[in-house]
């Protein structure tokens, strides 16, 4: 049994049970505890996702930064998109790329994977180790390397503090 | 407060017009991944500005709102993950605009060996 | 006049709803469909949203939360079912 991880399911469910409720009532804390607790021990001691977590202050100083990079990233992609969408020519170049991730934690893979579907004009089909495929609405290059750094430049780096 | 509730409605107008060009992107990109890329994602954005300005609109409502705001960034990216995986394990055909498949190249590859 | 800008914004979803429905019934493959039953949900979740603050009533809102989860339950659902079968 993996105490770490058991312990930082259950904190991240209080936080959402606290969230939901908006209450700090005490027979709502207590209660909150107590599906907390019980679901963390059911669902967490057979796996090790959350276990490689370690709250530091460099950590969560660099998740802020990462959630405001990755906020531009959708806005600014978002209109790239609506903008191709409404143009009547339709200026699509579409294709699925190959890219490479140096990320090894799954937690910190599956954040980028979904950080890439979000910003559209990008979408995550499949992951085989280490390789993501992508497809791309305007591809600019089959090269593996190029397109790596094009496509997960700026997240990797942040993700890379955070997760390890 | 008059100003700080026109900004919020404002904010959710621009919302509501980035799902307007979701559904039209749904109609009008010629394949299911373009569709996918035009409709979801739009629609992502769209979401979350509309549900942002109706907090600014109601700041009590602003944590509530912050949990869908959360959780539709959570869900999202998985489903349209899903759907597109599954699309191209049944072999959806592609657009002829398409540059390049290296799925479907790197799964032919294996089958090989 | 922030109701008005409100309602504009809600004719504007709807008519999001509405494509997304053409598409939904045009199809012409099951994936389609699920992508535009997709957009279709999360343009619903605004939606709620919407209806919520002109009635006043926050409990709405745990509809939308509700709601919104069922729907990606079922995509994912119908994902996997496209992909091997039930």
């Amino acid at each position: 049994m993996n105490i770490r991880n058991v312990a930082n399911l259950f904190v991240l469910l209080f936080l959402i049970w606290l969230l939901l409720t908006g209450t700090f009532e005490l027979t709502s804390l207590l209660l909150g505890l107590v599906l907390a607790g019980a679901l963390a021990l059911i669902f967490g001691k057979n796996s090790s996702v959350f276990g490689k977590l370690r709250f530091t202050p460099k950590m969560l100083a660099y998740s802020l930064i990462y959630l405001f990079v990755l906020s531009w990233e959708i806005v600014k992609s978002n209109i790239d998109v609506a903008l191709r969408v409404i143009n009547p020519k339709l200026p699509i170049n579409p294709g699925i790329v190959k890219i490479k991730t140096r990320l090894k934690s799954p937690m910190g893979r599956m954040i980028l994977a979904n950080s890439i579907t979000l910003t559209p004009g990008t979408l995550t089909i499949d992951m085989k180790d280490d390789e993501l495929y992508i497809h791309w609405i305007d591809v600019k290059t089959l090269d593996a390397e190029k397109a790596s750094q094009e496509i997960l430049g700026k997240f990797e780096k942040l993700l890379e503090v955070i997760y390890g | 407060m008059e100003i700080r509730e026109i900004i919020g409605a404002s904010v959710t107008l621009v919302g509501s017009i980035f799902i307007f060009l979701g559904g039209l992107g749904i109609v009008r990109m010629p394949d299911l991944f373009n569709r996918i890329q035009a409709g979801t994602k739009a629609s992502t954005l769209g979401t979350i500005l509309s549900l942002i300005g109706l907090g600014i609109i109601n700041p009590a409502w602003i944590w509530k709102l912050l949990v869908i705001v959360f959780f539709v960034l959570i869900t999202n990216p998985v489903s349209s993950n899903v759907i597109s995986r599954a699309a191209h394990f049944r072999g959806t055909k592609m657009t002829d605009k398409t540059v390049a498949d290296l799925l479907v190249e790197s799964e032919n590859k294996t089958r090989e060996e | 006049m922030v109701n008005t800008i409100l309602f504009v914004a809600g004719v504007f979803m709807a008519l999001g709803i509405l494509l997304a429905l053409f598409r939904f019934i045009k199809g012409p493959d099951i994936t389609d469909r699920t992508i535009a039953f997709d957009v279709m949900t999360i343009a619903s979740i605004t939606v709620i949203a919407l209806i919520a603050h002109f009635a006043g009533r926050i409990i709405y809102l745990d509809v939308a939360l509700v709601y919104g989860l069922l729907s990606f339950l079922s995509v994912v659902a119908i994902g996997r079912y496209i992909e091997r079968g039930l």
